[in-house]
């Protein structure tokens, strides 16, 4: 017999007052218990209208099922089929957006907790059981993963259980791309990514770290080593800023820059070289899960007051709605309908304030959402000593301008085919934030997959 | 890991060493940097590439003590390693159809001043190069640019070595005796870049400058690195590390400098033995 409550069994998390002082995982997860009576409130729709809305099509209730029976390990096993970073995907999904707005149970009430269930199932299975998993046997063909990113890391699991032998050449000094050096340890603990990281590895699956492809080597070049397809999931690039003035003060950081200092560097940790600024009251400029991930940073790396700076409204924050909750638990003041117009600094060259103004919203523009106007002498200044934007990025122009014939659009992303990830090279596919301009996760995920299944298709037609 | 082949104390606070790394030794060219992690704590820290050899796949850092990386990268010794390195990164410098440039170092800029002057020399380029330091303890690659250059201008700001003055005196002198350079090449502190391109623009002499801001990626996506070049930002990352530096905003680039100074001497202060016996 189905749970028929209205309500998704909450999730255990740290006490706001205490999380917004520590850099551990908000939630903590749901015990066996919640879970089992969480599954419990799905209904087992013959036509599994959740499973349209993952990217990744996961067949979200035959693994809903198995929990229904304990079964938590074979749960794993259903999932693990269709993605190849289940405990990441289970704390960043959008799920509201994806397969839980789907959900028959949302129509009156709240949805299965799909996400939480996902993330059980996960943690369950890393905490449980350590299984080597099985390496593939190899088929000789060689394959190049440009990234370790979320869309890097899937394709090249994906390739890599079909048999492929796959290298994944990686820029920074870690693999895990925006799940290391962006989405911060409080929201997804670093140890569940190295984990998933050495789970390829177990796989065969070859991580070269400091390969800056494009610089080190270029995309040619790897064809010569033998590659015989590149997957290029090299992410966002360059931060944008407002083209404001003031914003070259010291205090003034992208979103990119202080998370990475924060999460890749350590900064938040005594010991760590890198170095990162005290601050008192922090801005964040911006309304997405990057700008609800550094607010929330600053609040813990000390600061009194930590505002969100959005020109729009509550309700068109893009945030992830959980991300957006924790945010004002934990004492993000929101100053939404605000836009910033100078960025204030002392006669030492460091921010004391932002220049703002008020907005309201106008008629819908070009993307459908109501276009924010300027309230006639609104300005008002707030006293901050740190600004971060987090106002989007700009693809990274390294490997646009050292392979000849990949085509890319007025925004520099690197134009593919939507289901194969094929771009205008041969043999060469793309996907994830190089492709997409800044997205999330989960697309990455999805766009990596498909152009695994893809390059496949690409490399048996050859041979 | 990357092993230290070589290592060589220039003067007491720079120091040389020649890295094993034969994909960044394989593509660098000169005006090009690298990103060093001394250690698993490390900070990245950018640093221009000194020299290279691509037969035997090293490549050459100098380097001056200032902080704790720099402290803690100078404790290693020849055949220790260091944890990642990483590069060539940024956009080499033009050398093409140059026919006489002026190459002028400051301090250990002359570091990074050195390969453009030696690759310019041997594409057959008539260079002058005007080197600086403080006083003659300080002096670093003498010979090697006595090597590629068809005048050395050695200058010291007390006079113990080669003439007193300023880089830009002597330059100021070549230019007034009448060479005309296609290109003037500055490398070294912010300020003294800033100087030689003032007097420079008198001249309207076309001058390159190269850029060391403070970077962690070092590959295109913090935006540490920004800029204002002719009043647009740029990222030394990507778009650099050189300039042109009639368009450089050096009062914007050496207050942002100094974001990190107080963090930085508190840190090479505990690294630091001296400090610590204190």
């Amino acid at each position: 017999m189905a749970n028929m409550s209205l309500k998704k069994n909450e999730m255990p998390s740290q006490a706001p007052d205490v999380r917004n002082k520590n850099f551990k995982e908000v939630t903590l997860g749901y015990t066996p218990e919640q879970a089992v009576d969480e599954a419990n409130r799905c209904l087992n729709c013959k036509n599994k209208p959740c499973v349209g809305g993952c990217p990744v099509a996961i067949d979200i209730p035959e693994f809903i099922s198995k929990v229904k029976e304990s079964d938590f390990e074979g749960a794993y096993q259903i999932i693990a089929k269709s993605s190849s970073l289940p405990a990441v995907c289970g704390r960043v999904c959008p799920q509201e957006t994806q397969c839980e707005s789907k959900c028959v149970r949302g129509i009156k009430g709240e949805p299965v907790a799909i996400g939480r269930l996902e993330r059980f199932v996960s943690d369950w299975h890393n905490a449980n059981v350590n299984a080597s998993p099985e390496v593939p046997t190899s088929n000789g063909h060689r394959v190049a993963v440009v990234g370790a990113g979320p869309a890097g890391l899937t394709c090249a699991g994906d390739l890599a259980k079909m048999g492929y032998k796959v290298t994944v050449f990686e820029a920074l000094h870690l693999a895990g791309g925006v799940l290391v050096y962006g989405i911060p340890e409080f929201r997804l603990p670093k140890a569940i990514v190295q984990k998933e990281v050495d789970s390829l590895k177990a796989m065969g699956v070859e991580i070269e770290t400091n390969m800056v492809i494009g610089k080190v080597e270029t995309v040619d070049e790897l064809f010569e080593e033998g590659f015989e397809a590149v997957f290029i999931g090299s992410g966002a690039g360059l931060p944008r800023f407002m083209g404001i003035p003031g914003e070259s003060l010291k205090g003034v950081y992208s979103a990119n820059e202080f998370l990475t200092r924060v999460n890749l560097m350590k900064a938040y940790r005594e010991g760590s070289d890198t170095p990162i600024k005290k601050n008192t009251n922090v801005a964040v400029v911006g309304g997405g899960n990057v700008a609800m991930d550094a607010a929330r940073s600053a609040l813990r790396l000390g600061a009194e007051k930590v505002y969100i700076v959005y020109r729009r409204g509550m309700e068109e924050l893009p945030a992830r709605k959980e991300e957006i909750e924790h945010a004002e638990e934990e004492g993000v003041i929101f100053k939404t309908l605000t836009n910033p117009v100078e960025v204030l600094g002392d006669e030492n060259g460091f921010v004391k304030g932002i220049k703002c103004v008020e907005m309201e919203l106008g008629e819908p523009d070009d993307s459908g959402r109501r276009r924010p106007v300027v309230k006639p002498d609104s300005e008002f200044v707030i006293d901050v000593d740190c600004m971060i934007m987090s106002i989007g990025t700009s693809p990274n122009p390294l490997i646009k301008s050292t392979t000849e014939g990949l085509d890319t659009n007025r925004h520099g992303c690197i134009v593919a085919d939507e289901a194969t990830g094929a771009t205008s090279r041969e043999g060469v596919f793309a996907g994830g934030d190089a492709v997409t301009g800044a997205a999330t996760v989960i697309l990455a995920m999805g766009a990596g997959k498909d152009a695994a299944k893809a390059i496949d298709e690409y490399i048996k037609s050859k041979n | 890991m990357y092993k230290i082949v070589r290592k060589k104390e220039l003067n007491p606070t720079v120091t040389l060493m020649e890295i094993e790394a034969p994909k960044v030794a394989k593509k660098a060219e000169p005006g090009q940097f690298i990103i060093l992690r001394v250690d698993e704590n490390g900070e990245r820290i950018p640093l221009t590439v000194a020299d290279f050899d691509r037969e035997k796949g090293t490549v050459t850092i100098i380097f001056q003590i200032v902080g704790a990386t720099t402290e803690k990268l100078n404790h290693k010794n020849e055949g220790e390693f260091i944890q990642d390195f990483v590069g060539p990164l940024g956009v080499p410098s033009h050398v093409d159809g140059l026919k006489k440039v002026a190459v002028v170092g400051g301090g250990v800029g002359c570091a990074i001043a050195y390969p453009i002057a030696k690759k310019l020399h041997s594409l057959g380029c008539e260079v002058h190069s005007i080197v600086g330091f403080r006083n003659k303890d300080l002096v670093i690659l003498e010979d090697e640019f006595k090597a590629s250059s068809d005048i050395l201008k050695m200058m010291t700001d007390d006079g113990s070595y080669g003439e007193k003055g300023l880089v830009t005196n002597a330059l100021k002198e070549l230019i007034e005796a009448g060479n005309q350079y296609d290109e003037v090449i500055a490398i070294g502190p912010l300020i003294m870049m800033k100087f030689v391109c003032a007097l420079t623009k008198e001249y309207g002499v076309k001058t390159v400058v190269s850029m060391n801001p403070i970077m962690i990626d070092g590959t295109g996506m913090c935006g540490g690195c920004r800029l204002t070049v002719g009043g647009e930002t740029k990222f030394a990352c990507v778009d650099g590390p050189d300039f042109d530096g009639h368009l450089v905003d050096f009062d914007e680039a050496m207050a942002r400098s100094t974001m990190y100074k107080p963090f930085e001497r508190q840190r090479h202060e505990e690294t630091c033995n001296l400090f610590k016996n204190a």
